[in-house]
């Protein structure tokens, strides 16, 4: 009985590294220019596909895959924050909104039309195999997207607050015209941002991929963990999102074992409001 | 004058042809509604549907006489309409009942279709057909497998496929066999998700085993669509039972065949309430880690140049898959429509409504393992029955049970991967 509580809080954490590590691009785009980005469960989405592409076409096992799905959802990043990102914000709130929502419909039905609405499966590989210790079940996979998860979000953290281009990103969230004074180019600061938040973003996809199903609406699935993750910790701020996710995973994990999973939602979404009563800015995040 | 005359004689004449031609060329084609998840998370059976539709019209459309008797086949067009074209109008229900209703009105208001066929999932076939029967349109359900849909007292609602009691009594039944075979089939679990085909199919199977004095020892619910399915696995492992019985969409039959695998967890009998585990792309996805899952069937393809053969094949080349039971199940019901409104020799509600409830089909004219069509006075056909297959050696279920009916004998335990 132990062992199994003991199987579930491992399963939660290392799932919730995962959920962590996907709301980490929505958190900082969100903290860098306070726009929503509602395509973001899609990103998760292209990310699963590139890795799935990567493999089945090219040989390339998810050591090939995780890299150039970074680098793919980086570049689509960019393109969309100079494509749609930065004509929007000078736009009303309502015209974010609708223009996130509509890119992310454009993603899903265009991987719709391309690859069709069938189930796909990363076949067995490198990470296909369970490690097993004192009773515990642990899948190569999870583990490596968990230690993954784990590291990125870090060094996220680390790059927005011990490094200059960290500086420079915050300045320009803080104040874009006092930046602009002191040399810093707000649209290269927010296209860096885009880049950094769509690639860990195609990165967490290509891990994820390796043990969930692959298919076009994937990303209504997995947006959702996103945005909880992302307002339990508090918009805009990455360690926030980690301590989020690895909360969620758990509780959901132990919900879901303990009382049934039918009600684990409830439980997931009772404590968040409760705690929003009092911390309604989220975990860390800034008044 | 004369000329005058002449010219709006000539004028009255024109227009009385333009509109009698107007009128037949409407005559010519029968509209039918078709409501399927063309998106959302099962939108791989909403695609699979519109290729069998895709058969099935040109089938009816054109004449095909290798097909032999096959009604509707031999012959271009409906027949009894003077030779109509069926037209299928297709409707996105998105897998939401909210959906699914308002593209039933669309349906009936709008494209005055002369009967819808739909949805699927049960939880959205509950609602559009409620649609139908207020408009009194015909609906043919092919797929929903929910008792109580039919236990509505409505007059407008058919449907051809066996339902969860019928499947119950058949797990009742092979899980005997299998017993009286020296297996342990004594406790059995439950696993299904919260929609309307979950909750009251395994209601159903419940009640089932429940007549049997054969309790259900563990009903494991989960909600759909779900992000992770670790707990629920655990808590099986835990409990130890002898039989699992999994009633699961798509995506989350394939998750569970996943998070079983990297928890080692195999009971000794998986039986699986189709849906999720005929969809090709589960068999496809997960199918090596599923080997020995039981499953329901109501699809035997027939020898070469049976019209079952012929027609799975034709579905193949369209779609690029294996003929599944939902599938034929859909083409099927889709065909039972046709014959109703083609006997009707109408569009008319009422005559398709009255063609649908003189309904007599035989097995020999059917594409599928039914005893016949033919529907009581709640529109449920009362021939629908179905058999067990099994995954066994790849991606591919052969029949197991009943023994008459069987290709190979049934492989246990649950192997798995």
């Amino acid at each position: 009985m132990s062992f199994v509580l003991v199987q579930v809080i491992v399963g939660g954490l290392l799932l919730g590294a995962v959920y962590a590590l996907f709301s980490s691009g929505l958190t900082l785009v969100w903290g860098m220019m306070n726009i929503v980005n509602f395509a973001h469960g899609d990103f998760v989405m292209l990310g699963m596909y590139v890795a799935y592409v990567v493999y089945t076409l090219m040989g390339g096992g998810p050591l090939l895959g995780a890299p150039l799905a970074t680098l793919v959802l980086a570049t689509l990043g960019i393109v969309v924050y100079f494509g749609l990102i930065r004509g929007i914000m000078k736009g009303p709130m309502l015209a974010q909104i609708l223009g996130t929502f509509g890119l992310a419909l454009l993603l899903r039905y265009s991987v719709f039309w391309w690859f069709g609405a069938n189930f796909l499966s990363m076949p067995p590989n490198i990470v296909g195999g369970t490690y097993a210790f004192a009773g515990l079940r642990i899948e190569a996979s999870r583990l490596l997207a968990g230690v993954v998860a784990l590291l990125v979000t870090l060094g996220l953290h680390l790059l927005l607050t011990r490094t200059s281009l960290g500086s420079k990103m915050l300045a320009v969230a803080e104040d874009q015209t006092a930046a602009q004074l002191m040399g810093i180019r707000p649209d290269t600061m927010q296209a860096i941002a885009w880049a950094i938040a769509a690639g860990a973003t195609g990165l967490a996809g290509a891990l994820i991929a390796n043990f969930f199903y692959i298919v076009p609406t994937v990303g209504e699935t997995l947006g959702i963990v996103a945005f909880v993750t992302v307002s339990l910790g508090g918009f805009g701020s990455v360690p926030g999102a980690l301590v989020a996710g690895l909360l969620i995973g758990v509780i959901e994990s132990l919900s879901g074992y303990l009382i049934g999973a039918i009600y684990k939602d409830i439980v997931v979404y009772v404590l968040f409001l409760f705690f929003l009563w009092f911390r309604p800015q989220g975990l860390m995040g800034k008044m | 004058m004369t000329l005058k005359r002449v010219t709006g004689l000539l004028c009255a004449a024109a227009m009385s042809l333009a509109l009698t031609a107007g009128a037949q060329a409407q005559d010519k084609v029968v509209k039918i509604g078709v409501i399927m998840p063309m998106s959302g998370g099962t939108a791989s059976i909403g695609a699979h549907a519109k290729a069998a539709l895709d058969v099935a019209t040109d089938i009816i459309n054109n004449a095909h006489p290798e097909l032999g008797n096959f009604p509707l086949a031999k012959n271009a067009g409906l027949a009894g309409l003077g030779g109509a074209k069926v037209e299928v109008i297709i409707a996105d229900n998105q897998g939401n009942p909210a959906t699914g209703q308002n593209q039933a009105l669309r349906l009936i208001t709008e494209e005055k279709v002369a009967a819808v066929f739909g949805s699927y999932q049960s939880g959205v076939t509950l609602t559009s057909s409620a649609i139908a029967e207020k408009y009194g349109v015909p609906f043919l359900n092919s797929e929903s497998v929910a008792a109580n849909l039919t236990e509505r007292g409505f007059k407008w609602f058919f449907r051809t496929t066996p339902i969860a009691t019928d499947f119950a009594k058949i797990y009742v039944d092979f899980l005997a066999d299998l017993k009286s075979q020296g297996a342990k089939t004594d406790s059995v679990a439950v696993v299904h998700d919260n929609t309307e085909y979950g909750t009251s199919v395994a209601n159903t199977i419940s009640g089932a085993f429940k007549e049997k004095g054969l309790p259900i020892a563990l009903d494991v619910a989960y909600p759909v669509n779900a992000t992770d399915l670790q707990g629920q696995v655990l808590q099986l492992k835990d409990k130890k039972p002898d039989v699992v019985i999994m009633i699961s969409y798509t995506s989350d039959a394939i998750l569970f065949a996943k998070t079983m695998q990297s928890l080692d967890y195999k009971p000794a009998v998986l039986l699986a309430d189709d849906a999720g585990y005929s969809d090709p792309s589960f068999t496809k996805a997960v199918g090596k880690i599923s080997q020995g899952v039981f499953n329901r069937s109501s699809w035997v393809v027939g020898p070469a140049g049976s019209p079952s053969a012929i027609i799975a094949d034709m579905y193949k080349k369209k779609s690029g898959e294996e003929m599944d039971d939902t599938v034929a199940r859909q083409m099927q019901g889709f065909f039972v429509l046709a014959d109703a409104i083609d006997r009707a020799g109408s569009t008319e509600p009422a005559k398709i409504q009255a063609a649908l409830k003189a309904t007599d089909l035989k097995p020999e004219q059917l594409m599928i393992g039914y005893k016949g069509v033919k529907f009581d006075d709640k529109g449920q056909n009362t021939l629908a029955s179905g058999a067990i297959i099994q995954l066994q050696d790849g991606e591919n279920y052969v029949s197991v049970w009943p023994k008459a009916n069987a290709a190979k004998a049934p492989m246990l335990p649950y192997k798995g991967w």
